[in-house]
Protein backbone atom coordinates (compact mmCIF):
# COMPACT_ATOMS: atom_id res chain seq x y z
CA UNK A 1 0.00 0.00 0.00
CA UNK A 2 2.68 2.42 1.01
CA UNK A 3 4.49 1.74 -2.27
CA UNK A 4 1.77 3.08 -4.45
CA UNK A 5 0.96 6.23 -2.54
CA UNK A 6 2.70 9.55 -2.46
CA UNK A 7 3.51 11.47 0.71
CA UNK A 8 2.52 14.98 -0.13
CA UNK A 9 3.37 18.10 1.75
CA UNK A 10 2.27 21.57 0.68
CA UNK A 11 3.91 24.48 2.48
CA UNK A 12 3.84 28.23 1.99
CA UNK A 13 6.55 30.66 2.98
CA UNK A 14 5.10 31.42 6.36
CA UNK A 15 2.71 28.61 7.09
CA UNK A 16 1.94 24.99 6.64
CA UNK A 17 -0.87 24.20 4.20
CA UNK A 18 -1.61 20.54 3.78
CA UNK A 19 -0.02 17.14 4.06
CA UNK A 20 -1.17 13.63 3.60
CA UNK A 21 -1.05 10.61 1.35
CA UNK A 22 -2.16 10.82 -2.20
CA UNK A 23 -2.61 8.77 -5.34
CA UNK A 24 -1.53 11.51 -7.71
CA UNK A 25 -0.51 15.12 -7.83
CA UNK A 26 -0.74 17.50 -10.72
CA UNK A 27 0.81 20.91 -10.76
CA UNK A 28 1.77 23.64 -13.16
CA UNK A 29 5.45 24.32 -13.69
CA UNK A 30 6.75 27.27 -15.63
CA UNK A 31 7.05 24.95 -18.64
CA UNK A 32 3.65 23.37 -18.40
CA UNK A 33 1.47 20.94 -16.56
CA UNK A 34 3.03 17.90 -14.87
CA UNK A 35 1.35 14.93 -13.30
CA UNK A 36 3.08 12.87 -10.65
CA UNK A 37 2.20 9.27 -9.94
CA UNK A 38 3.85 7.03 -7.37
CA UNK A 39 7.23 5.82 -8.55
CA UNK A 40 8.04 9.01 -10.40
CA UNK A 41 11.73 9.81 -10.94
CA UNK A 42 13.23 12.35 -8.55
CA UNK A 43 12.43 15.74 -9.95
CA UNK A 44 12.91 19.34 -9.00
CA UNK A 45 10.88 21.92 -10.84
CA UNK A 46 10.00 25.55 -10.64
CA UNK A 47 6.30 26.17 -10.06
CA UNK A 48 4.29 28.51 -12.17
CA UNK A 49 1.13 30.20 -10.95
CA UNK A 50 -1.83 27.95 -10.86
CA UNK A 51 -3.68 25.14 -9.23
CA UNK A 52 -2.17 22.12 -7.58
CA UNK A 53 -4.56 19.22 -7.55
CA UNK A 54 -3.88 16.34 -5.20
CA UNK A 55 -5.94 13.21 -5.37
CA UNK A 56 -5.86 12.09 -1.76
CA UNK A 57 -5.65 8.45 -0.75
CA UNK A 58 -9.40 8.36 -0.06
CA UNK A 59 -10.13 9.63 -3.54
CA UNK A 60 -11.06 13.14 -2.42
CA UNK A 61 -9.50 15.83 -4.58
CA UNK A 62 -7.63 18.54 -2.70
CA UNK A 63 -7.13 21.70 -4.66
CA UNK A 64 -4.72 24.43 -3.69
CA UNK A 65 -3.92 27.69 -5.33
CA UNK A 66 -0.14 28.02 -5.37
CA UNK A 67 1.86 30.90 -6.76
CA UNK A 68 5.57 30.77 -7.40
CA UNK A 69 7.97 28.46 -5.64
CA UNK A 70 9.15 25.00 -6.49
CA UNK A 71 8.32 21.42 -5.98
CA UNK A 72 10.38 18.34 -5.50
CA UNK A 73 9.69 14.68 -5.95
CA UNK A 74 11.98 12.22 -4.26
CA UNK A 75 11.19 8.56 -3.61
CA UNK A 76 7.44 9.11 -3.44
CA UNK A 77 7.79 12.20 -1.33
CA UNK A 78 6.34 15.26 -2.95
CA UNK A 79 7.08 18.63 -1.43
CA UNK A 80 5.40 21.70 -2.81
CA UNK A 81 6.94 24.86 -1.42
CA UNK A 82 5.11 27.84 -2.78
CA UNK A 83 5.50 31.54 -2.21
CA UNK A 84 1.80 31.73 -1.53
CA UNK A 85 -0.51 28.80 -1.19
CA UNK A 86 -4.09 28.48 -0.03
CA UNK A 87 -6.45 25.57 -0.17
CA UNK A 88 -9.34 26.37 -2.43
CA UNK A 89 -12.69 24.87 -1.65
CA UNK B 1 15.20 63.51 59.99
CA UNK B 2 12.24 65.64 59.23
CA UNK B 3 8.93 65.81 57.45
CA UNK B 4 10.83 66.78 54.30
CA UNK B 5 12.66 63.44 54.33
CA UNK B 6 9.40 61.58 54.67
CA UNK B 7 8.03 63.42 51.67
CA UNK B 8 11.12 62.62 49.60
CA UNK B 9 10.88 58.93 50.44
CA UNK B 10 7.17 58.87 49.70
CA UNK B 11 7.82 60.41 46.29
CA UNK B 12 10.47 57.79 45.56
CA UNK B 13 8.13 55.00 46.60
CA UNK B 14 5.36 56.39 44.40
CA UNK B 15 7.56 56.75 41.35
CA UNK B 16 9.11 53.31 41.83
CA UNK B 17 5.64 51.83 42.19
CA UNK B 18 4.46 53.44 38.97
CA UNK B 19 7.57 52.24 37.15
CA UNK B 20 6.91 48.80 38.50
CA UNK B 21 3.48 48.90 36.89
CA UNK B 22 5.11 49.68 33.56
CA UNK B 23 7.63 46.85 33.98
CA UNK B 24 4.85 44.42 34.84
CA UNK B 25 2.82 45.51 31.85
CA UNK B 26 5.81 45.16 29.50
CA UNK B 27 6.62 41.77 30.94
CA UNK B 28 3.05 40.61 30.34
CA UNK B 29 3.04 41.98 26.80
CA UNK B 30 6.35 40.28 26.01
CA UNK B 31 5.15 37.02 27.52
CA UNK B 32 1.97 37.02 25.49
CA UNK B 33 3.83 37.80 22.28
CA UNK B 34 6.56 35.20 22.71
CA UNK B 35 4.01 32.46 22.22
CA UNK B 36 2.97 33.94 18.92
CA UNK B 37 6.57 34.54 17.85
CA UNK B 38 7.46 30.93 18.59
CA UNK B 39 4.46 29.74 16.64
CA UNK B 40 5.64 31.76 13.68
CA UNK B 41 9.11 30.22 13.97
CA UNK B 42 7.47 26.80 13.95
CA UNK B 43 5.18 27.71 11.05
CA UNK B 44 8.08 28.81 8.87
CA UNK B 45 10.04 25.61 9.50
CA UNK B 46 8.41 23.29 6.92
CA UNK B 47 9.13 25.71 4.09
CA UNK B 48 12.67 26.40 5.31
CA UNK B 49 13.37 22.69 5.59
CA UNK B 50 11.92 21.94 2.17
CA UNK B 51 13.94 24.65 0.50
CA UNK B 52 17.16 23.80 2.35
CA UNK B 53 16.81 20.21 1.30
CA UNK B 54 16.21 21.15 -2.30
CA UNK B 55 19.14 23.57 -2.38
CA UNK B 56 21.45 21.01 -0.81
CA UNK B 57 20.32 18.44 -3.34
CA UNK B 58 20.96 20.66 -6.34
CA UNK B 59 24.22 22.11 -5.20
CA UNK B 60 25.65 18.78 -4.03
CA UNK B 61 25.75 17.86 -7.68
CA UNK B 62 29.25 18.83 -8.66
CA UNK B 63 28.59 19.31 -12.32
CA UNK B 64 26.40 22.36 -11.87
CA UNK B 65 28.28 25.62 -11.95
CA UNK B 66 26.39 28.50 -10.50
CA UNK B 67 27.51 31.93 -9.44
CA UNK B 68 25.70 31.63 -6.13
CA UNK B 69 27.40 28.40 -5.13
CA UNK B 70 30.94 28.82 -6.39
CA UNK B 71 33.46 30.26 -3.99
CA UNK B 72 35.14 33.41 -5.30
CA UNK B 73 38.91 32.97 -5.49
CA UNK B 74 39.78 36.11 -3.65
CA UNK B 75 36.97 37.47 -1.51
CA UNK B 76 37.58 41.11 -0.69
CA UNK B 77 34.28 42.46 0.52
CA UNK B 78 31.63 40.91 2.70
CA UNK B 79 28.10 42.00 3.52
CA UNK B 80 27.17 41.74 7.17
CA UNK B 81 23.49 41.76 8.08
CA UNK B 82 23.02 42.66 11.73
CA UNK B 83 19.69 41.91 13.41
CA UNK B 84 19.16 44.08 16.47
CA UNK B 85 15.95 45.35 18.07
CA UNK B 86 13.96 48.51 17.48
CA UNK B 87 13.38 49.23 21.13
CA UNK B 88 15.46 48.89 24.23
CA UNK B 89 14.39 47.58 27.61
CA UNK B 90 15.43 44.12 26.54
CA UNK B 91 18.46 43.69 28.74
CA UNK B 92 21.71 43.11 26.90
CA UNK B 93 19.96 41.84 23.75
CA UNK B 94 21.18 44.52 21.34
CA UNK B 95 24.53 44.97 23.12
CA UNK B 96 25.26 41.26 22.70
CA UNK B 97 24.39 41.22 19.04
CA UNK B 98 26.47 44.31 18.36
CA UNK B 99 29.44 42.84 20.22
CA UNK B 100 29.14 39.70 18.11
CA UNK B 101 28.94 41.84 14.97
CA UNK B 102 32.03 43.82 15.98
CA UNK B 103 33.94 40.58 16.47
CA UNK B 104 32.91 39.42 13.01
CA UNK B 105 33.88 42.74 11.41
CA UNK B 106 37.23 42.53 13.19
CA UNK B 107 37.77 39.02 11.85
CA UNK B 108 36.86 40.08 8.32
CA UNK B 109 39.35 42.93 8.55
CA UNK B 110 42.06 40.51 9.60
CA UNK B 111 41.26 38.49 6.49
CA UNK B 112 41.68 41.70 4.45
CA UNK B 113 38.03 41.97 3.64
CA UNK B 114 36.00 45.11 3.98
CA UNK B 115 32.62 44.80 5.61
CA UNK B 116 29.51 46.39 4.14
CA UNK B 117 26.94 46.72 6.88
CA UNK B 118 23.23 46.16 6.53
CA UNK B 119 21.26 46.84 9.68
CA UNK B 120 17.94 45.73 11.05
CA UNK B 121 16.51 47.58 14.04
CA UNK B 122 16.89 51.10 15.34
CA UNK B 123 19.36 50.05 18.03
CA UNK B 124 21.95 48.98 15.47
CA UNK B 125 21.26 52.07 13.39
CA UNK B 126 21.74 54.36 16.40
CA UNK B 127 24.93 52.53 17.35
CA UNK B 128 26.57 53.05 13.95
CA UNK B 129 25.16 56.57 13.50
CA UNK B 130 26.62 57.63 16.84
CA UNK B 131 30.05 56.34 15.82
CA UNK B 132 29.77 57.93 12.37
CA UNK B 133 30.31 54.59 10.72
CA UNK B 134 28.71 54.14 7.33
CA UNK B 135 26.26 51.39 6.50
CA UNK B 136 24.75 50.32 3.20
CA UNK B 137 21.17 49.79 4.17
CA UNK B 138 18.82 49.58 7.10
CA UNK B 139 15.36 48.32 7.91
CA UNK B 140 13.50 49.37 11.02
CA UNK B 141 10.05 49.20 12.50
CA UNK B 142 9.18 45.54 12.74
CA UNK B 143 11.88 43.68 14.63
CA UNK B 144 9.45 42.13 17.08
CA UNK B 145 7.04 40.86 14.42
CA UNK B 146 8.89 40.59 11.12
CA UNK B 147 6.93 40.07 7.92
CA UNK B 148 7.99 38.13 4.90
CA UNK B 149 7.96 41.16 2.61
CA UNK B 150 10.77 42.77 4.60
CA UNK B 151 12.77 39.55 4.45
CA UNK B 152 12.17 39.43 0.72
CA UNK B 153 13.35 43.01 0.28
CA UNK B 154 16.48 42.35 2.33
CA UNK B 155 17.11 39.14 0.42
CA UNK B 156 16.78 40.91 -2.92
CA UNK B 157 19.13 43.69 -1.82
CA UNK B 158 21.76 41.24 -0.64
CA UNK B 159 21.53 38.93 -3.64
CA UNK B 160 21.82 41.94 -5.92
CA UNK B 161 24.93 43.11 -4.07
CA UNK B 162 26.30 39.58 -4.31
CA UNK B 163 25.75 39.41 -8.05
CA UNK B 164 27.45 42.77 -8.59
CA UNK B 165 31.18 42.71 -9.32
CA UNK B 166 33.60 43.80 -6.63
CA UNK B 167 34.72 46.70 -8.83
CA UNK B 168 31.17 48.00 -8.98
CA UNK B 169 30.72 47.79 -5.25
CA UNK B 170 29.47 44.24 -5.01
CA UNK B 171 30.20 41.81 -2.20
CA UNK B 172 31.75 38.34 -2.28
CA UNK B 173 30.23 36.95 0.89
CA UNK B 174 27.10 37.43 2.94
CA UNK B 175 27.04 36.94 6.70
CA UNK B 176 24.14 37.25 9.11
CA UNK B 177 24.46 38.10 12.79
CA UNK B 178 21.31 37.19 14.68
CA UNK B 179 20.18 35.77 17.99
CA UNK B 180 19.19 32.16 17.96
CA UNK B 181 16.23 31.27 20.10
CA UNK B 182 17.31 28.11 21.89
CA UNK B 183 14.82 28.21 24.71
CA UNK B 184 12.97 30.71 26.88
CA UNK B 185 16.03 31.16 29.07
CA UNK B 186 18.75 30.72 26.50
CA UNK B 187 19.25 32.87 23.43
CA UNK B 188 22.60 32.97 21.76
CA UNK B 189 24.05 35.49 19.31
CA UNK B 190 25.14 33.62 16.20
CA UNK B 191 27.00 34.32 12.98
CA UNK B 192 26.17 32.35 9.88
CA UNK B 193 27.60 32.65 6.41
CA UNK B 194 24.76 32.67 3.94
CA UNK B 195 26.70 32.90 0.70
CA UNK B 196 28.65 31.27 -0.77
CA UNK B 197 26.81 28.23 0.47
CA UNK B 198 28.59 26.35 3.16
CA UNK B 199 28.29 22.63 3.11
CA UNK B 200 28.20 21.46 6.60
CA UNK B 201 27.42 17.79 6.91
CA UNK B 202 23.70 17.74 6.69
CA UNK B 203 21.79 16.51 9.67
CA UNK B 204 19.70 14.36 7.38
CA UNK B 205 19.05 11.23 9.36
CA UNK B 206 16.56 9.88 6.86
CA UNK B 207 16.81 6.60 5.07
CA UNK B 208 18.01 8.62 2.09
CA UNK B 209 21.18 10.26 3.30
CA UNK B 210 22.40 10.57 -0.23
CA UNK B 211 20.53 12.93 -2.43
CA UNK B 212 19.14 11.30 -5.53
CA UNK B 213 19.94 12.52 -8.98
CA UNK B 214 17.13 14.82 -9.88
CA UNK B 215 15.46 15.55 -13.11
CA UNK B 216 15.17 19.26 -13.57
CA UNK B 217 12.50 21.28 -15.14
CA UNK B 218 13.62 23.55 -16.71
CA UNK B 219 17.45 23.29 -16.76
CA UNK B 220 19.40 22.88 -13.50
CA UNK B 221 20.87 26.37 -13.80
CA UNK B 222 17.45 27.91 -14.15
CA UNK B 223 16.13 25.92 -11.22
CA UNK B 224 19.03 27.21 -9.12
CA UNK B 225 18.39 30.73 -10.36
CA UNK B 226 14.86 30.49 -9.09
CA UNK B 227 15.65 28.52 -5.96
CA UNK B 228 18.59 30.37 -4.44
CA UNK B 229 16.99 33.78 -3.95
CA UNK B 230 14.09 32.00 -2.29
CA UNK B 231 16.50 30.08 -0.13
CA UNK B 232 18.23 33.30 0.93
CA UNK B 233 14.90 34.96 1.70
CA UNK B 234 13.77 31.98 3.66
CA UNK B 235 17.00 31.86 5.69
CA UNK B 236 16.79 35.59 6.40
CA UNK B 237 13.13 35.32 7.36
CA UNK B 238 13.70 32.46 9.74
CA UNK B 239 16.66 34.31 11.29
CA UNK B 240 14.40 37.34 11.72
CA UNK B 241 11.71 35.25 13.37
CA UNK B 242 14.24 33.70 15.72
CA UNK B 243 15.63 37.13 16.51
CA UNK B 244 12.11 38.41 17.23
CA UNK B 245 11.38 35.54 19.62
CA UNK B 246 14.77 36.11 21.29
CA UNK B 247 14.10 39.83 21.61
CA UNK B 248 10.77 39.22 23.30
CA UNK B 249 12.27 36.62 25.62
CA UNK B 250 15.10 38.99 26.57
CA UNK B 251 12.60 41.76 27.18
CA UNK B 252 10.46 39.53 29.32
CA UNK B 253 13.46 38.52 31.42
CA UNK B 254 14.75 42.08 31.71
CA UNK B 255 11.32 43.38 32.74
CA UNK B 256 10.84 40.62 35.24
CA UNK B 257 14.22 41.47 36.82
CA UNK B 258 13.32 45.18 36.78
CA UNK B 259 10.04 44.41 38.54
CA UNK B 260 11.87 42.45 41.23
CA UNK B 261 14.34 45.30 41.68
CA UNK B 262 11.47 47.75 41.97
CA UNK B 263 10.01 45.60 44.76
CA UNK B 264 13.35 45.67 46.59
CA UNK B 265 13.60 49.43 46.23
CA UNK B 266 10.06 49.96 47.47
CA UNK B 267 10.82 47.82 50.52
CA UNK B 268 14.03 49.73 51.27
CA UNK B 269 12.41 53.13 50.84
CA UNK B 270 9.45 52.10 53.00
CA UNK B 271 11.84 51.14 55.81
CA UNK B 272 13.70 54.43 55.48
CA UNK B 273 10.45 56.36 55.39
CA UNK B 274 9.19 54.61 58.54
CA UNK B 275 12.50 55.36 60.25
CA UNK B 276 12.20 58.99 59.27
CA UNK B 277 8.60 59.18 60.47
CA UNK B 278 9.47 57.57 63.79
CA UNK B 279 12.45 59.88 64.20
CA UNK B 280 10.33 62.95 63.60
CA UNK B 281 7.67 61.75 66.09
CA UNK B 282 10.37 61.09 68.68
CA UNK B 283 11.80 64.51 68.07
CA UNK B 284 8.43 66.21 68.44
CA UNK B 285 7.78 64.33 71.68
CA UNK B 286 11.18 65.31 73.03
CA UNK B 287 10.49 68.90 72.16
CA UNK B 288 7.03 68.81 73.80
CA UNK B 289 8.32 67.23 76.98
CA UNK B 290 11.23 69.63 77.13
CA UNK B 291 8.81 72.54 76.60
CA UNK B 292 6.41 71.28 79.30
CA UNK B 293 9.33 70.81 81.72
CA UNK B 294 10.51 74.32 81.03
CA UNK B 295 7.01 75.74 81.71
CA UNK B 296 6.62 73.75 84.93
CA UNK B 297 9.75 75.22 86.45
Amino acid sequence: MADNLLDVEIVAEDHFVWSGQARSVSARTIDGEVGILPGHLPMLAVLGDGEVVVEAADGEPVTAQANGGFFSVDSNRVTIAAAQAELSA
Amino acid sequence: MSAADIRVFRQKIDSTASMKKIFNAMELIATSRIGKARQRVAASMPYANAITRAVSAVSSQQDIEHVLTSEPENPRRAAVLIMSSDRGLAGAYSANILRKAEALIERLHEEDKTADLYLIGRKAQAYFDFRNRPYKGFWTGSTDSPDFDTAKEIGETLVEAFLTDYEDGGVDEIHIVYTEFKSMVNQEPMVIRLLPLEFVDEEVADESDLFPLYEYEPAPEEVLDALLPKYIESRIFSAMLQAAASELASRQRAMSAAGDNADDLIRDYTLLMNNARQASITQELTELIAGADALAE
